[in-house]
């Protein structure tokens, strides 16, 4: 499985040289790799129907429960289906949409890379690898989304998108950790069998409320919807992948994967359902206000959302049945809808329907593939997405407690088919409109892969018993338990189909009726100005304020208040820390000093006195030194050779730097007041004293073994060192020493770029731009005195 | 600074003290030494060859460019940190074997040497930059 995932990554790797040199024709090939998985996980078919999962567990850091953990089940299967089967597609979409620019192999690397990211994140079994895919995605979909980066609304929406989605992570991280703490185990499969442990737990609310934050700004679940419709900002293939069948479905799949371990209850349902019912009917409604062809979609795609949400979190296990088939009749319909607004938007630069008509002839194919994702959107015969409504309705209509929901089902879905007659009628019949004119039917590439999701939504209906299988397989997963799932396309005629009849009518009527509905929304604008959105902005705005506030304070530009800042904070918080325990536990020193310990001590007391009394840098600079050696020198003394050698050689190398730097600077004066100072020294004594404190308490609270033991026991025999103090560095603590170089290489590209790339005409002052341009960085300005 | 003494000197000088920190790197492990003081040593030595001579002259002697001496550093130190993962352990787990050579009798070998010397790269590479920085000034 993890060959899967690399195989993805391979072919983002190539994305770039494949554009240059094979142009857009090279989408069919990059193609070849997520279908090439596709295939890989279509051979696992059997295996899963089984009820057999693959899994693959791999050690990562095991001292923090962390495994690379891979499973596959039945839930993941059709997911990583989907994944990848749309992938290929969008792929192939995407090189027709970008055709000939420069920016298309960018493109195709960004997507595989989600795709990677969205693959791994449905075969995790480990909640934190699952939270890391995660994160993957939101930050491959902040890539994408502001793919456009030359405008600023498309920056601004996907840092919106970040922000939100970004956040959401952060509440949920605590959220798995918590789970995973209560639960004995990071491992989904293991969670599964202790699910009654959990649902038992005093912390059982707060896991699932972090959860389902996260979930929900994942998934747009309202109030966290609105990013999602910014996010069409993007160009239409990504919308067509991200946005519809993926992406947004994350956080559906987490309510779903974590369904047989935390659902069940009546926590679950009231805080699930009622959210995802909101969601549904809000995302119907504002479809019909927007008349942008993405935009539609895309809240069409919220109030889907929002019904898989509402499915799931009632629960039952028909209930959960419905939430997978409306989830796979909605990711073949959506993507191959988006293609076809795509595929508008790329023939006449034109997506408002207001604008839009008389299509039909100039774009016969992208007409159909239209055609046949509306159908299945609207639910009409023989189609996936009728069979999916069907199950749906059937599904909430279960008992009479959930007439409520049946209701606001079938409003949505009222509200959807009059969003069909917006996308799939109105641009293409009637008569051509003057944007239209120009219109003309793309390439292949364009048209074959709607057209193809269209076909499979149409196939997937017709031969929805085959299909069958893989659904309980899914349905159990998600469900904890075997659910049978028989899917057939007629049902004789019942109350279900009747209102399957009532909506189609409904929908119909709506959207011939529409421009009833301008007022409506008119006088709704006014409130729905003051929404989520509007609190997100003041949010962005406040907390930019709050920085730019701090920042003035805190980072004023002058070095000396930092280092103020910085000793003050320490000396506080020591002292509050130290509050009320010091004196008790103080003791006085045993008075055993050595002749030759006190005498450096002296000698350090002296030099310190004399560095802030000289009068020349130069001196300055010197009894630093003298500090310096002297401290090295009582490491010398109390048997510590490899601190002593290390700060030998870092204070000679200091006083050169020291030396190099101040020869520079004019001479050494007095440019602070004699109140500044005294200030300064009440501060610099304090915090010594500070200092002296903390090093006499630590040395006397000592309540542990201290952990230099175990180093020294296990030094040889675990890493085959005498030298403790090096063994640590580079092998206990290898990790912290990584750190630590790293930062040190941050330091000097620092140093580097502060002190080589400054602007060119300090150099030259009143040369010639030219002179100085040449002359930048590199011109040696030092002189030989 | 121009003294004929000093130039002189350090001219000998040098090749000794970057000798004794690659000694003082390899003994590392058993005695005290290892790669940061090396490697701030080998720096040292550079540098007042820097001062007496230039900074340029400096550069001749080291060839490698810092920045590559710190990329490779960090390369250095992560691969012997990933080197365990392929053979199926944590990240930065210590692996060791032996070779027999006949020169030198047995040699111990293992990934934090490799570790250590990316340290050593690393700190020579940064104090470099930031002492040559300072110099052309």
């Amino acid at each position: 499985m993890l060959l899967w995932l690399l195989v993805i990554l391979l072919a983002a790797f190539l994305a770039g040289g494949v554009n240059r040199f094979v142009g857009s024709r090279g989408g069919w090939g990059l193609a070849l790799f997520p279908a090439g998985v596709f295939a890989c996980l279509l051979d696992q078919w059997p295996l899963v129907l089984n009820q057999q999962n693959l899994s693959l567990y791999f050690e990562w850091v095991p001292a923090l429960n962390l495994a690379l953990s891979l499973r596959l089940d039945g839930l993941s299967l059709i997911f990583g289906l989907l994944i990848t089967g749309i992938g290929a597609l969008v792929l192939v979409y995407a090189g027709g949409y970008l055709k000939g620019d420069d920016r298309l192999g960018r493109l195709w690397m960004f997507l595989l890379l989600f795709m990677a990211a969205m693959l791994g994140l449905v075969l995790a079994d480990n909640l934190l690898t699952l939270f890391v895919f995660w994160e993957l995605t939101s930050i491959t979909s902040y890539l994408l989304i502001g793919f456009n980066s030359d405008r600023t609304e498309s920056r601004a929406s996907a840092l919106q998108a970040l922000l939100v989605t970004g956040g959401g992570g952060l509440v949920l991280l605590p959220g798995l950790i918590l789970l995973g703490g209560v639960g004995d185990s990071f491992e989904i499969s293991t969670l599964l069998e202790n699910s009654e442990q959990i649902r038992q737990h005093a912390f059982y609310v707060p896991i699932l409320i972090m959860i389902l934050v996260g979930a929900f700004t994942k998934s747009a679940q309202f109030p966290f919807h609105f990013w999602l419709p910014n996010a069409m900002a993007a160009p239409t293939p990504i919308s067509a992948y991200l946005h519809s069948a993926t992406m947004v479905k994350a956080g559906i799949y987490l309510v779903a994967r974590l369904h047989p371990i935390l659902g069940g209850t009546a926590e679950w349902f009231w805080m699930i359902a009622p959210v995802g019912t909101i969601t549904m009917i809000l995302g119907a409604v504002l479809a019909l206000r927007a008349t942008d062809l993405k935009q539609i979609l895309a809240y069409a795609t919220i109030s889907v959302l929002g019904t898989l949400t509402m499915l799931l979190g009632i629960g039952t296990e028909a209930t959960l049945t419905a939430a997978l088939v409306v989830l796979v009749a909605h990711a073949f319909y959506k993507g191959g809808l988006f293609m076809v607004a795509g595929a508008i938007d790329h023939a006449i630069h034109q997506r408002d329907v207001r604008e839009l008509g008389g299509l039909r002839l100039a774009m016969p194919a992208t007409f159909a593939a239209a055609l046949l994702g509306g159908i299945s959107m609207a639910g009409v015969l023989p189609t996936f997405g009728f069979i999916a409504k069907e199950t749906w309705y059937e599904a909430v209509g279960g008992d009479v407690a959930s007439i409520g929901f049946l209701a606001a089902s079938v409003l949505s879905n009222i509200g959807l088919v009059a969003a069909v007659g917006l996308v799939c009628i109105k641009p293409f019949f009637g008569t051509r409109t003057a944007a239209t004119q120009a219109a003309h039917e793309g390439s292949l590439a364009m048209w074959g892969p709607p057209v193809a999701l269209g076909t499979t939504g149409l196939l997937f209906g017709l031969m929805s018993t085959q299909f069958s299988g893989l659904l309980t397989a899914g349905s159990s997963a998600i469900a904890g338990s075997v659910v049978p799932v028989k899917l057939a396309l007629w049902h004789g005629v019942n109350v279900t189909l009747l209102l399957s009849l009532l909506t189609l009518a409904g929908g119909l009527t709506l959207f011939t009726q529409r421009h009833r509905l301008g007022g409506v929304f008119k006088s709704a604008d006014r409130f729905i100005q003051y929404g989520p959105s509007w609190v997100y902005g003041w949010l962005l705005k406040s907390i930019n304020l709050l920085a730019r506030g701090q920042t003035a304070i805190l980072q004023n530009g002058y070095l000396r208040f930092y280092l103020l800042t910085m000793v003050g904070v320490t000396v506080l918080s020591v002292w509050m820390a130290l509050e009320g325990e010091v004196r008790s536990h103080l003791k006085p020193m045993p008075l055993d000093f050595r002749i030759h310990e006190l005498l450096l001590a002296g000698l350090i007391l002296l030099a310190a006195v004399v560095a802030v009394r000289a009068k020349t840098w130069l001196l300055a600079v010197g009894s630093l030194g003298v500090v310096g050696y002297s401290v090295a020198g009582i490491f010398v003394l109390f048997g510590a050779p490899d601190l002593a050698m290390t700060q030998f050689v870092i204070e000679t190398l200091t006083v050169i730097l020291f030396v190099m730097a101040f020869s520079r600077l004019p001479d050494f004066r007095r440019l602070t007041s004699a109140g500044t100072r005294a200030r300064d020294a009440v501060i610099a004594v304090v915090a010594g004293a500070t200092i002296t404190v903390l090093l006499l308490f630590a040395m006397t609270v000592r309540t542990d073994h201290p952990i230099s033991d175990y180093y020294t026991t296990n030094s040889v025999s675990e890493a085959h060192g005498r030298n403790v103090v090096n063994v640590i560095l580079v092998d206990f603590r290898a990790l912290d020493t990584l750190g630590e170089i790293t930062v040190l290489s941050i330091a000097a590209i620092g140093v580097y770029s502060l002190l080589m790339l400054r602007p060119a005409k300090r150099i030259a002052p009143g040369g010639d731009t030219n002179n100085a341009a040449n002359g930048s960085c590199l011109t040696s300005t030092q002189s030989e005195d | 600074m121009d003294s004929v003494i000093l130039k002189t000197a350090i001219r000998f000088l040098m090749p000794l003290i970057l000798l004794s920190s690659v000694f003082l790197f390899l003994r590392g492990h058993n005695e005290p030494g290892g790669g940061f003081v090396g490697g701030l040593m080998a720096s040292g030595a550079i540098v007042l060859y820097a001062i007496t001579h230039s900074a340029a002259a400096a550069r001749q002697v080291v060839r490698v460019p810092h920045r590559v001496l710190i990329g490779s550093g960090l390369l250095m130190s992560l691969s012997s940190g990933l080197l365990p993962l392929f053979l199926g352990r944590p990240f930065l787990t210590g692996m060791w074997t032996t070779i027999t050579t006949t020169g030198f009798g047995k040699i111990h070998l293992g990934t934090p040497l490799l570790f250590d010397l990316g340290v050593f790269c690393v700190v020579t590479g940064v104090t470099l930059v930031f002492v040559f920085s300072l110099l052309e000034e």
